[in-house]
């Protein structure tokens, strides 16, 4: 009783005004992301058709989903872009941030020149790459009208390569990002590290290889989340460029959750396939976030 | 013998001039400090010893060769950095092995050097440690062990010790000397900071605005400043200014406030001016407060302010209307409002002409 | 250059140097190697970056016939505005034959509205996070940076049920929920960072001072974090407008974002395809953003930088 000062407010309503203004970011992290992820889980064990029915059927949904050519192309086509989106935008991008890192002059410009696709959207992105790879008219007819008549590169048409087709339009868009990164990365070397390196005698290219890449790495892990996640929901430039043809063959997963849910009109199956997005992305985001967070918090 | 000979070298960024004509005779086995406030241009002219930086005119000579042009690693010089720079990846072995094995060196000559390295500074333990497991000081003797490893005749060091605490680093600067005085190779170290630069150095090249403003031994630069900036700039507490004037008929005396300072025992540079503006530099530690003793020059006066600073005292006191700090030991201090004698002998003072700050 | 300092430096002092004697700043001559396989390098880059957007250009000011017998890279003979006006004004999906215009004002009347509330939002969010420190606010906010990297595949249906019990699903309104929902984790990210860094005896001082938490968010905190304004909104203008996804899933034909519309009109199976018209259509489409990034500049890094947790 001695202890119970008088006026102090109780502890809901402390702070009651940073509660209130929070209001917004509770509901969303709690009704839209885990409610809305926990539903579709959920959701994704029923029959849904057309509309959502909690009528349980355990595994079936995943069960089609795997044995659907449609998705299994789908899968396929993301490893394979995913794979090489990963380890071009990388290279490219260290490459060109290196480059960038030269002390060179007009440093702005190139790097204004390589990042501009990173502000169009996909649909853009991939509207132009549509047109510059238009068998009549684009690159292919370029090579061949200079003489060289066998010369044939037409993947938006053809379905081995039209992934490669996609992921040609990808890099264009976003190795501008990595750049920024990795040149930010680079930034933050320490000047006498370089320093260090030049007395010791050590050549660039071996400064970078086994000093400069190693004292990177949390900027590499960084953007490998970043551009894997980014892989993972690849949607608009599939179906701006292609939409997924020639026949299936460059479908991917985020336009086969969205072509089931809202055209064939198949909840259980999208919900389904948006669980198992999910979990490729969780695979990859937990052991970064516990790496990047909780490894510092022990640390700390 | 000459170790380094700098001659005539100038640098600009742009229209910026950061260094100035400079020239420097560092003789073998010398240890010299470049000492001057943040801008000064001492790292600087330590990046162009090394071959980091390009001169924007003149020469640089080490041990008798031009290398002016030469690349950092052809100069036989070894560097220590401020931040350490040690390669984080690799253990402390191989950082300090790291470019003897890129110079293609024989296995057994390389574990030599290392293990020669690692024997003088005492980091043989640490020897499979990478860096991020040692402590700061620990990291700095790293950093010394890999331009040690080098073998060369020429140390630099880039203000290696500003990132430690003040205990080790009074430690490591006791190490380095050690070192200076085993090896005996020429060492040039760039410091902000004037104990360092005092107990080390063999000779002090105190640098501002991309100038060497003097260039001496500690005790001439502590006893007999060239100017008045050198003279503020080294000793702490700094040095009294009054500002008066030189005038009398006969011998000379400085007039400040009423009272006159006769400088019959001041050495004079050249005949002393008559009725130019002065400023009158004494150290606190020259000035005595009732020591009882008969000073060439003495008046009274009242206690403003005591700072006790451990063994001596710092004792504030007016000159007219100018301040006069007076270093004395603890136990002898007057208090607050005192009225004390104070006493010096011009002999130790310096004087500067008050327009151009140079030594008269 | 060299060789007349040197003969300089020489005749001043002839003992020590000699005629040949390095002097001054290394030679280095213009076109070195390393200038070769840099310049050359980036050089080459820039154009096959620049390329697409030259070929948009000049394929968007031909006319069909020259389309046909040129090619893609020849600039126009004979330069023509008819596809930009019919971009804009003429060309057709489905049944509406009004434009892009149509696109272009529904994608200002999402992107207005949205940039505002989510930034608004966002902000106080920062603060509250970075200033005020609640039981559990911790907690909330981890979850919304997780959720940032969660599939929207995962969370689109649950919203349309939301969207549809609050009566706005279809709406435009539906949409700038939608926008704000989204944008929350990334702008909420980069104030509470912003804020953060704040030096927190302003905020004390403030407090002392008796200001409390709405009053000091807007005498205090607002005033000093124009900055980072700007750096939000470009990250959400750029993104709400480039946006597709939640377009095509929350909207109704009527109420499509430019987007949405432009990849209508150019996949559109009907009719011959009019590339000039294609290409000026997808120009405009991709003007705001390309205009914000040219005028934003460094922000426009920064904001990535700063927000690369968005993906």
């Amino acid at each position: 009783m001695a202890n119970d000062a008088p006026g102090r407010p109780n502890s809901l309503f402390r702070n009651l005004n940073a509660k209130i203004a929070s209001i917004p970011m509770i509901f969303t992290a709690l009704v839209v992301f885990v409610g809305g992820t926990v539903w579709t889980v959920v959701y994704s064990f029923t029959n849904s058709r057309l509309l959502p029915r909690l009528q349980f059927v355990g595994l079936d949904q995943y069960e089609r989903l795997w044995s659907t050519p449609r998705w299994l192309a789908s899968i396929e086509n993301l490893m394979i872009y995913g794979v090489l989106s990963l380890i071009f935008s990388l290279t490219i991008g260290f490459v060109l941030a290196a480059l960038l890192d030269q002390k060179i002059r007009f440093e702005s410009v190139f790097r204004t020149i390589i990042l501009y696709p990173f502000a169009l959207s996909f649909i853009v992105t991939g509207l132009v790459w549509q047109w510059l790879l238009n068998p009549d008219f684009g690159v292919q007819h370029l090579v061949r009208s200079a003489g060289w008549e066998s010369f044939t590169f037409n993947p938006l048409y053809d379905q081995s390569i039209v992934i490669y087709g996609i992921l040609i339009a990808a890099l264009w868009q976003g190795t501008g990002l990595v750049m920024c990164l990795m040149l930010a990365g680079l930034r933050g070397i320490d000047e006498d590290i370089w320093k260090a390196a030049r007395v010791d005698g050590i050549p660039m290219w071996k400064t970078y290889l086994f000093i400069v890449i190693p004292m990177m790495r949390p900027v590499f892990v960084t953007t490998l989340v970043i551009i894997a996640s980014g892989i993972v929901r690849v949607y608009d430039l599939v179906v701006a460029q292609t939409s997924g043809g020639p026949g299936h063959a460059s479908e991917v997963p985020a336009k086969y959750v969205y072509d089931y849910m809202f055209s064939a009109q198949n909840l259980g199956q999208g919900f389904a396939a948006s669980t198992m997005m999910l979990v490729t992305v969780m695979i990859v985001v937990v052991p970064w976030a516990y790496l990047e967070f909780g490894g510092r918090n022990k640390r700390g | 013998m000459t170790s380094i000979l700098i001659k005539d070298v100038s640098l600009s960024f742009g229209s910026v001039d950061v260094l100035k004509s400079l020239n420097l005779d560092i003789a073998d086995g010398e240890f010299l400090v470049l000492l001057g406030p943040s801008g000064c241009g001492k790292s600087t002219l330590l990046n162009c010893i090394a071959g980091l930086l390009d001169v924007s005119a003149g020469q640089i000579f080490i041990k008798g060769k031009n290398v002016t042009w030469a690349e950092p690693k052809d100069r036989g010089i070894g560097m220590v950095f401020q931040s350490y720079a040690l390669y984080p990846q690799m253990t402390v072995r191989g950082n300090l092995s790291f470019g003897l094995k890129n110079a293609r060196m024989a296995k057994d000559e390389i574990e030599r050097r290392v293990a020669r390295a690692a024997e003088i500074l005492q980091i043989e333990p640490l020897l499979d440690r990478k860096p991020a497991q040692l402590s700061g000081g620990q990291r700095q003797r790293v950093a010394i062990g890999r331009a040690l490893v080098r073998d060369v005749d020429v140390f630099l060091f880039d203000e290696p010790l500003s990132n430690l605490d003040a205990k080790l680093r009074s430690e490591l600067r006791v190490e380095i000397k050690r070192l200076h005085q085993r090896l005996g190779n020429t060492m040039v170290y760039v410091t902000h900071d004037q104990i360092e630069a005092l107990t080390l150095a063999d000779r002090i090249a105190i640098m501002k605005g991309g100038v060497i403003e003097q260039l001496d031994t500690p005790h001439e630069i502590y006893n007999r400043p060239v100017n008045r900036y050198v003279a503020g700039f080294i000793g702490s507490p700094g040095m009294n200014f009054l500002e008066g004037v030189i005038d009398g008929a006969g011998e000379p005396m400085f007039v400040a406030d009423g009272a006159s300072i006769p400088l019959s025992r001041y050495a004079f540079a050249a005949a002393a001016p008559r009725g130019v503006p002065a400023t009158f530099g004494i150290r606190p530690e020259h000035v005595s407060a009732n020591s009882g003793m008969d000073w060439p020059f003495s008046m009274k006066s009242r206690v403003d302010v005591v700072e006790p600073m451990g063994s001596d005292t710092l004792v504030w006191t007016k000159l007219g209307k100018q301040d006069v700090a007076v270093r004395m030991p603890s136990e002898r201090a007057p208090r607050l409002g005192d009225e004390v004698t104070i006493g010096f002998d011009p002999m130790r003072a310096s004087v500067f002409d008050s327009g151009s700050g140079q030594r008269l | 250059m060299a060789d007349v300092r040197t003969a300089v430096a020489g005749q001043a002092d002839p003992v020590v140097v000699g005629a040949r004697e390095p002097y001054g700043p290394r030679p280095r001559p213009v076109l070195s190697r390393r200038n070769i396989i840099v310049y050359g390098t980036l050089t080459i880059v820039a154009l096959y970056y620049l390329m697409p957007l030259y070929v948009m250009i000049v394929t968007s000011l031909k006319g069909m016939p020259e389309i046909r017998f040129g090619n893609v890279f020849a600039p126009p003979v004979e330069i023509t505005f008819e596809p930009w006006v019919k971009a804009w004004a003429t060309a057709c999906t489905g049944l509406n034959c009004d434009g892009l215009s149509r696109g272009f004002w529904n994608s200002v009347r999402i992107t207005i509205p949205s940039v505002i509330i989510s930034i608004l939002i966002a902000s106080v969010n920062g603060y509250a996070l970075a200033n005020w420190r609640f039981k559990g606010a911790n907690i909330f906010f981890t979850i919304l940076i997780v959720g940032a990297f969660i599939p929207y595949q995962v969370m689109i249906y649950p919203i349309v049920i939301i969207l549809r019990e609050m009566g706005v699903y279809g709406t435009l309104t539906g949409l700038v929920i939608v926008h704000t929902i989204f944008g929350m984790p990334i702008n909420t990210l980069l104030f509470r960072n912003y804020f953060a860094s704040v030096p927190e005896e302003l905020f004390k001082a403030a407090r002392v001072d008796g200001a409390g938490f709405w009053a000091i968010y807007f005498r205090i905190m607002l005033p000093m974090s124009l900055p980072i304004f700007v750096v939000s909104m470009i990250i959400q203008v750029t993104g709400i407008w480039n946006d597709f996804l939640f377009g095509v899933v929350y909207t109704r034909p009527e109420t499509y974002p430019m987007t949405v519309q432009l990849n209508n009109i150019v996949n559109s199976v009907q009719g011959v395809k009019e590339y000039n018209v294609n290409m000026a259509a997808t120009l405009l489409t991709g003007l705001v953003p390309l205009v914000i990034y040219f005028i934003s500049g460094k922000l426009f890094v920064r904001g990535i930088a700063a927000g690369a947790v968005k993906g």
